[in-house]
């Protein structure tokens, strides 16, 4: 099935004048894509029969869909509040040393986008970290080593 | 007193995100006998029960549904906010893991409350485990033909915490940047679609079943009179267990905290309880002899909130505590209103002069007026949410405060739990080096 194909398909789940499809569908050109170039909004917006520049600014607004290239793999630190008070600092500290690259950056070889993020709901397993958005719990500083070989091993 | 399970009844013993298990346990007989009374009938049995709303505003369940515009011409909707981002929230994830037939039952009895075909779970977009879980449990139920004539749908969310408020996750749900609308007109009246719409948190909906299934006066017996019932409590920070309790309205903190969550980890005292999730006043410890519902808590200054309790032990500076709360907030708001875009970005640069030392006493007047001119001026309560808990610290624990400016600087010089503590990485930026953007 094409991107367009799918996305008719998703389109069919909302009432007929909606834009509900919008976020299912620019989530899906992000897969495809790795991220949503000029290029995947474009298509995304004549799949959904919107202007790109709707697309555009409902892109811009959440935090999971990616304006900019990232990494094969996303690791994401949870740093709010129970994650801070059960030392999420370190955990960040020890992925950027192990990644020589700080929080908010690629890797120069393309292979991991190491962020800070907001609560992602999992503050009674602190340090909660998600590797292409599955989530570890109970990480440590000194067990970030063990993360990074999964990823290695499974890439 | 013990936990009581009944929104997680069974969840231990039995694999129930089966369709044949939940049903082995009694699932779905609830949805039988709602089908068997006119929809008047069954809002006044949910009305009888007293469930108050789990996801922070306490508002009785049943008497939303008897505001739903049933006549209008319209289709109506029931909307189930599965958008669990408050800091310190965790439970509604876990009933989606473990007992997503119980959300589903509850989806259907709601819906033939209300006379809804529509059914739309919007789940946050961070939780995928849980997303996989859930829609592979509505296909399952789809394809037994529970459903009857109403249709489920679950639509993810993409990373906003904004869009747990009702009318901004309305607004996401059609497709468009999650931004609150301004009430009247109230979702019962105009909602999705601007058709009447029933909203409701994922633990709410989830105890619906339990109410068909032994009748809303024996369940409006437990619990307290004011709020009958179960809530699951999450429990996070600085205690020897952290986790998920499921125990009756009216458990005193002080029980939750200290039996069921093992006391303050680490031998260290307890200084400060956020109660409802981080956007809530805080509590001292000379306050936590309470009973955990609404109207205690209410009675207290502070919110039952989302039921999330953050517990903050003696190694924390609460100025370090404030900024980061605020920072979340700074973060999360969504523009729409100038006292809460403006006003939150105010609060992180007083909190932080006030953290490296150039703040004078006159910042602590003037933190607590930006505060001032955000509450009852903004549409939604996010901008109040990044308000109420820097206010309870900044009140309560003042001299700590105090102590920043007299001491140009951290009292705690490094030693503060939160020391170091990060804002979230710009999240839309992270262009790998030499690699141009291209929108």
């Amino acid at each position: 099935m094409t991107f367009y194909e799918e996305v008719q398909e998703i389109r069919a789940r909302y009432p007929e004048e909606s834009r509900s499809a919008a976020l299912p569908a620019l989530r899906l050109a992000q897969e495809k894509h790795g991220w949503l170039s000029r290029q995947a909004i474009e298509e995304t917006a004549e799949a959904l029969e919107v202007t790109p520049a709707f697309c555009y600014s409902v892109a811009t607004f959440y935090d999971l869909l990616h304006l900019e290239p990232v990494g094969k793999h996303t690791i994401d630190v949870c740093t709010n509040l129970p994650c801070a008070l059960s030392g999420a600092q370190r955990v960040v500290e020890a992925f950027e040393s192990k990644l020589g690259i700080r929080a908010g950056e690629t890797t120069p070889d393309g292979e991991v986008t190491l962020r800070a993020v907001e609560c992602l709901g999992g503050c009674g397993y602190a340090t909660v970290v998600a590797v292409d958005d599955r989530y570890h719990q109970h990480v440590r500083a000194d067990t970030v080593a063990e993360i990074l070989e999964g990823i290695d091993g499974g890439a | 007193m013990a936990e009581r399970r009944v929104l997680l009844a069974g969840a231990d013993e039995r694999d129930l995100t089966q369709l044949a298990e939940y049903r082995a346990i009694g699932g779905y007989q609830g949805v039988e006998k709602a089908r068997a009374m006119t929809p008047d009938e069954l809002i006044a049995e949910l009305e009888k029960a007293i469930l108050r709303g789990r996801g922070g505003a306490g508002f009785p369940m049943g008497r939303k549904a008897s505001l739903i515009d049933r006549k209008s011409a319209k289709p109506k909707y029931l909307v189930v906010n599965a958008d669990e981002s408050e800091p310190g929230a965790f439970k509604d994830r876990e009933v989606m893991a473990k007992v997503p037939h119980r959300l589903i039952e509850g989806c259907l009895i709601a819906a033939h409350a209300i006379e809804s075909r529509n059914v739309f779970i919007y789940i946050r977009g961070e939780y995928l485990t849980e997303y996989e879980i859930l829609a592979g449990a509505v296909a399952e139920a789809r394809e037994a033909g529970i459903f009857g004539d109403v249709d489920i749908t679950v639509h993810r969310g993409a990373g906003a915490y904004i869009c747990g408020e009702e009318t901004a996750l309305l607004e996401s749900l059609e497709g468009k940047r999650g931004q609150p609308r301004p009430r009247p007109p109230f979702p019962p009246i105009q909602g999705l679609y601007m058709a009447p719409t029933q909203i409701n948190n994922v633990c709410t909906i989830a105890t619906v079943p339990v109410i068909l299934e032994i009748g809303a006066e024996e369940f409006a017996k437990t619990g307290v009179p004011s709020s009958p019932g179960t809530a699951i409590f999450s429990v996070s920070g600085n205690v020897a267990r952290p986790g998920n309790y499921e125990l009756d309205l009216g458990t005193p903190m002080r029980e939750l905290i200290y039996e069921h969550a093992g006391g303050i980890a680490d031998g260290r005292e307890l200084k400060a309880v956020i109660p409802g999730g981080s956007s809530v006043p805080a509590l001292t410890p000379d306050q936590i002899d309470v009973p955990l519902d609404y109207d205690s808590l209410g009675a207290i200054g502070t919110f039952f909130g989302a039921a999330s309790l953050i517990v903050v032990d003696d190694r924390c500076c609460m100025v370090q505590l404030a900024i980061r709360s605020t920072k979340f907030y700074a973060h999360e708001s969504c523009g729409k209103c100038t006292p809460c875009r403006v006003g939150t970005r105010w609060m992180v640069q007083i909190l932080e002069s006030i953290e490296n030392g150039t703040a004078s006493h006159a910042d602590l007047e003037l933190l607590d007026s930006v505060g001032d001119n955000i509450l009852g001026k903004v549409l939604c309560a996010l901008g109040e949410f990044a308000v109420y808990p820097v206010s309870s610290y900044l009140h309560k624990w003042r001299d700590e405060f105090v102590a920043h400016i007299e001491h140009g600087g951290c009292p705690f010089e490094g030693s503060s739990s939160l020391e170091g503590i990060l804002a979230p990485s710009d999240q839309h930026a992270h262009t790998p080096a030499g690699q141009e953007a291209l929108v």
